[in-house]
């Protein structure tokens, strides 16, 4: 018989904070923003006690450049910040994605657009996976939902980044980061290969110096190739990276499309339309980038229609519609300003498109 | 006496234009990581600004920055890798103007690093425009009738501002226009880095430095300026020493 497991009872950016500890992060910097404050806070203490490094910024694009920083001296870095915050490190994040350093950015969303609220919100999705920076690059983004699921997306964040030699953003919200659930802390195991990081400048004793840079001027040709090269990388992590969750879609004549906590609640509607007798089914992409659309493409062969569910007034809805190539209906339901859907708000608009 | 190239300065022609600080600059960075045997443990920091491409002359690790973010990667390096020597190598508009916080606080912290801050006066890179540093009444492409002090106020002064810091170690000013200045600029860059490897903390140099073809003077001319103007604006001398 399996040992019984030992979940202990954590806010989700404390789980998160745990997470990256236990994936070796060693390096943390961050500038106080509601409602991640519990990252920097748990890891003031915890990190350094654990052997790494905190550093509490003066800003959010100073603590992004430190990561740039912590990333070429080749330890496992992270930052976190809340909507604000983080459209303050896109010029940061654009350098590293272009450097090709391995770090881990957080954003616990909250209301907006400018100072918004301090509520949970799904408004930077856009900014999440096209770019909010600037330049021909791309993030893995990736979208927990539960607290367990935060731990180990985490701790898997760090690998993905190590891996493909690029910057994961975890994508959360004011709930996640807030609510508090049982999770049981499992051991760290790497779930990719780890290349040896032969880009670290540690001094050039015994080798070649080596330069970490981002402008490329010489030959003209040179950034064209950089990024015919990028391009293929992020080909290759397409073809490999694209994580998604289904529940009872096998019949389903309408699936409900959400991510992370709001994908939660949906599964409630679900469960509700179901004892109905209404055949309703969930799909929650786990990446955001790279969008599991050939999951999408195979639920809308089956379902009649797809409802969309944001904390937004509807951003992935986009990248939905184009990966099933518009064939079925996509209606949607969303809630802007910092608010959440309720599973009954959510049944209500299941019941007046069911068809 | 024979007059070599240091070993951490790469054998190839430099981008700067004649008559431009930022090559001796270079050299005598490159003659005191040399002397004091750094080169192999020397992890440097590029800015955005004309010196930009100096991983090209330095022949140790570079890393290049986004535009005045230099001090906080900085911090990150050094931190990871308090064993190292970590230099950073600004403008006057990378390190006083767009990266003022960066700097502010780096310094205050008492990162244990190396500053070397050429002060042009100018926008090199971007074609000659206002810099935090230009003098009153100097005209660049953005103040064509000469900055006016009501206007734009007068020119940000690095090391007094750092002075009040407490975190700061060491902070001399120190010009390269005539050969004393230069004997005087390379003992200053050798404390700074003297100092880091003594635990000392934040350090440093401020060198007044020549920028002909944006000043739109010639050489001989660009020198007088350091010598006459610059100089009257900016005091030479060390602001701080613990
Ligand atoms: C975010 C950002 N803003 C503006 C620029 C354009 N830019 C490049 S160099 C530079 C000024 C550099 O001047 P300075 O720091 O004084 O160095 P110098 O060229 O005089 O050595 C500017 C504004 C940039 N590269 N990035
Ligand atoms: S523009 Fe000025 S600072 Fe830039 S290389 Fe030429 S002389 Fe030097």
């Amino acid at each position: 018989m399996s040992k019984p497991s030992k979940k202990i009872l954590l806010k989700g950016n404390e789980v998160l904070s745990q997470a990256a500890i236990n994936a070796g992060c060693g390096f943390f910097a961050g500038y106080p923003i509601t409602p991640q404050n519990e990252v920097p806070e748990y890891l003031s203490k915890a990190l350094p006690e654990a052997g790494g490094i905190f550093i509490q910024a003066e800003s959010e694009i100073a603590a992004i450049n430190m990561l740039f920083g912590a990333s070429a001296s080749g330890v496992r870095c992270m930052t976190s910040s809340s909507s604000p915050g983080v459209s303050l490190k896109q010029e940061g994040i654009s350098y590293i994605a272009a450097a090709e350093l391995p770090c881990v950015i957080v954003n616990m969303q909250r209301g907006g657009p400018g100072l918004g609220n301090i509520r949970a919100a799904q408004g930077d999705y856009f900014q999440s996976v096209k770019g909010g920076g600037h330049g021909d690059y791309r993030l893995i983004v990736l979208a927990p939902s539960t607290l367990q699921e935060i731990y180990e997306l985490t701790m898997n964040a760090f690998d993905y980044a190590d891996h493909y030699r690029n910057p994961v953003l975890i994508l959360g919200d004011g709930i996640l980061g807030q609510m508090a659930e049982p999770v049981e802390l499992t051991k760290y195991r790497p779930i990719v290969d780890l290349p040896e990081k032969d880009f670290v400048l540690d001094g050039c004793k015994g080798r070649e110096r080596r330069v970490i840079k981002t402008l490329l001027l010489q030959p003209a040709e040179a950034l064209i190739e950089f990024n015919e090269y990028l391009k293929k990388k992020y080909a290759g992590i397409e073809s490999e990276l694209k994580l998604c969750q289904k529940y009872r879609c096998d019949d389903a004549d309408l699936v409900v499309a959400a991510y992370g906590i709001t994908a939660r609640i949906a599964e409630g509607a679900v469960d509700m339309a179901r004892d109905k007798g209404l055949k309703v089914g969930l799909i929650r992409p786990i990446t955001l980038w790279p969008f599991p659309d050939e999951d999408f493409r195979a639920v809308a062969e089956q379902a009649k229609k797809l409802l969309v569910v944001e904390m937004s007034n509807g951003q992935m809805i986009e990248d939905v519609k184009l990966s099933i190539e518009c064939s079925r209906p996509v209606e949607f339901y969303g809630t802007g300003g910092g608010w959440y859907p309720t599973s009954e708000k959510i049944m209500e608009k299941i019941e007046s498109v069911y068809e | 006496m024979q007059f070599k190239r240091p070993k951490t300065i790469k054998d190839t022609q430099t981008h700067y234009c004649p008559g431009c600080g930022h090559g001796i600059v270079h050299r005598l960075v490159a003659e005191v990581i040399d002397e004091l045997g750094l080169r192999e443990k020397t992890i440097g920091t590029a800015p955005v600004g004309c010196s930009v491409l100096l991983y090209n002359y330095f022949d140790c690790d570079i890393i290049e920055c986004a535009h005045g973010r230099p001090p906080a990667v900085a911090t990150a390096i050094k931190r990871c890798q308090p064993d190292k020597v970590v230099f950073t190598y600004q403008g006057d508009g990378d390190i006083a103007a767009i990266g003022t916080a960066e700097l502010i606080h780096a310094a205050n912290r008492g990162e244990n690093i190396t500053a070397i801050f050429v002060n042009n006066a100018i926008y090199g890179m971007t074609g000659g425009q206002m810099a935090p540093t230009t003098l009153i009444g100097q005209k660049t492409t953005t103040t064509q009738n000469g900055r006016d002090r009501k206007k734009q106020g007068p020119p940000l002064k690095v090391c007094e501002l750092l002075a009040s810091l407490e975190g700061v170690a060491y902070l001399q000013r120190v010009a390269v226009s005539t050969a004393k200045d230069v004997i005087i600029a390379k003992k200053a860059i050798k404390k700074a880095f003297q100092n880091q490897l003594d635990g000392k903390g934040y350090s440093l140099v401020e060198v007044l430095s020549m920028c002909p073809t944006d000043w739109k003077v010639t050489p001989k001319q660009a020198v007088d300026f350091v010598n006459n103007e610059m100089k009257a604006a900016f005091p030479l001398g060390v602001y701080k020493d613990v």
